[in-house]
């Protein structure tokens, strides 16, 4: 950074950097047609910023200020890139004659969301969709979504530079697809904002980080696709991340939701998903991820385990399962019906599913086997249960919390 | 965030070319180098001159030993230095992949600097008790 640069102005570029980083690079991605490029693009429009705002003082629209310095500071790169590699030459006319071209404010949210598309595209592999949105999309470093994700920043630059080579190498369009293809692709989108969540609830340290990054996310997606699965996905991170400060003890020990301190829940995370998951539900379009914030949500609205409205919660999951079947989503069931119709029902039916042999590595259907056996007071079965569940546990505070359970 | 870029070379590659060729990739490099200058990514850099100008420094049998060079043996040599200013490791990574040596070449290691402040702080502590006493 130029040493002349008076210090509030370097605030305020720097703010500026941090809010308006993602748009500017879309709108770049856009209309240069080059994810790369557009980065490059952008880093050194602000550079160009540090030296003229100075004299210049700050614009009135700095935003504008900065795509347009982008765009022709693109024209420089390729004239370069051209002069050490000859093949690229027509790009570079392409490319001018597009650039020429005015950007159009009203374009600008939906470039937001043609990026958001394009970092989540079905060719790209999971790991690259999440670590490019994040990096893409929500601005965060290449060392930070390594240090969040337990990683090497060299393994994760490295899944960012491949993932940018499919984009290339296949030509992928940034682009919102077509409305015959949108719930499938935005699907996919979704997959990657729950994965962040997902990320971020079972981490200790820097799942906090990752959470409220999933959230962001989501919100930007509901505000430029309002569909009633966005709410739904929105309202289900909301109302889990309403328990993180009840889910875990001072000592970082794993609480169930049953003995969960509720008076430690975020009232105002479970007011506002509840609201998006009404929404969700009223649309009579909703899907998987709505069902489940209504399952979340009935845990929400009521003031202790005991008076939970079981009958509510297994109907859910029943539509749950005719929309998207899964042995996961049959074990939860299989326990809550064990809560109103008594252990032994749900016992059976979680060993019919055992034997179906889809769950058989799977802790947590072991560790609920052995939870309703102890409340049978068959207490040698539920030894060997929680003993099968702390096998297969990966997670150090699981495995604590069945270590417990065993003493 | 600061990266270091040690840039290898294949040194009998180099002696293979003509002037005229080995001034095209100079011209080439050190134009790239200004325009990484010039939005401030070029921290510092420099230039080394051939490994058999170069001795090694290390300990042997509790007394100082030296050695000429480093291995010459391998084909790939450390060709020069480069401190470089980028946002991330991706943002660094693109910015050294545009280098013009790569095509002539050239490999570039790039390492994120270690920041030792808390490493030096404790150490700094620790020396301080040991006049104090």
């Amino acid at each position: 950074m130029p040493s002349n640069v008076p210090d509030d102005l370097s605030r305020s570029i720097e703010t500026l950097y941090r809010l308006e980083s993602g748009r500017i690079l879309a709108s770049l991605v856009r209309l240069l047609g080059d994810l790369d490029l557009a980065e490059e693009a952008m880093h050194e429009a602000f550079a160009a910023a540090l030296e003229s705002w100075p004299q210049t003082g700050l614009p009135d629209k700095p935003r504008p200020w900065l795509i347009s310095a982008g765009r022709f500071k693109a024209i420089n790169v390729m004239r370069r890139r051209v002069r050490f590699d000859a093949v690229q030459s027509d790009l570079a006319l392409q490319l001018e004659a597009r650039v020429k071209e005015a950007p159009q404010e009203e374009e600008m949210e939906d470039d937001r969301l043609r990026l958001i598309f394009t970092c989540c595209h079905p060719a790209l592999p999971s790991e690259g969709q999440v670590a490019l949105t994040l990096r893409e999309v929500c601005g965060l470093t290449t060392e930070e979504i390594a240090r969040a994700f337990l990683v090497t920043p060299a393994t994760l630059a490295q899944r960012i530079v491949r993932a940018k080579a499919v984009i290339r190498d296949k030509a992928i369009p940034y682009q919102v697809p077509a409305s015959q293809e949108l719930s499938a692709r935005l699907g996919a989108v979704l997959q990657v904002v729950y994965l962040v969540f997902n990320a971020g609830y079972s981490a200790e340290a820097t799942g906090a980080e990752l959470s409220r990054e999933a959230i962001r996310l989501g919100r930007l997606v509901l505000d430029l696709l309002p569909e009633p699965e966005v709410m739904g996905l929105l309202g289900l991170m909301l109302l889990q991340e309403s328990r993180r400060a009840a889910r875990s003890s001072a000592e970082g020990e794993l609480i169930l939701l049953d003995r969960q301190d509720r008076s430690l829940w975020n009232r105002e995370q479970i007011a506002e998903g509840i609201a998006l998951t009404e929404s969700a539900l009223r649309s009579r379009r909703f899907g998987a991820y709505t069902l489940q914030a209504a399952i979340a949500a009935v845990h929400a609205e009521t003031s202790s385990a005991a008076s939970t409205d079981w009958r509510q919660i297994t109907l859910l999951y029943d539509r749950l399962i005719r929309i998207q079947p899964s042995a996961v989503v049959e074990l939860n069931r299989a326990v809550a019906i064990a809560m109103y119709e008594g252990p032994e029902h749900g016992l059976r039916l979680i060993d019919d599913l055992l034997a179906s042999e889809e769950l058989t590595n799977y802790s947590l259907a072991y560790s609920a086997r052995a939870d309703l056996c102890r409340r049978l007071g068959r207490l040698s079965e539920a030894r060997a249960s929680y003993e099968k569940a702390l096998t297969l546990a990966r997670q150090e505070q699981e495995r604590r919390f069945l270590l417990r359970r065993l003493e | 965030m600061k990266y270091i870029c040690l840039g290898y070379y294949e040194p009998a590659k180099h002696a293979e070319m003509t002037e005229e060729e080995r001034n095209a990739m100079f011209d080439e490099c050190f134009e790239y180098d200004d325009h990484l200058r010039a939005n401030g990514h070029f921290s510092a850099g420099e230039g080394l001159q051939p490994p058999e100008t170069g001795l090694t420094v290390y300990w042997k049998n509790g007394k100082v030993a030296t050695t000429d060079g480093p291995y010459i043996e391998t084909k790939e040599q450390l060709g020069g230095i480069l401190v470089l200013e980028a946002r991330d490791m991706n943002h660094a990574v693109q910015l050294m992949s545009q280098h013009p040596s790569l095509k002539y070449g050239s490999s570039f290691e790039i390492r994120p600097v270690a920041d030792m402040s808390e490493i030096v702080k404790a150490s700094e502590q620790r020396r301080l008790k040991l006049t104090a006493r």
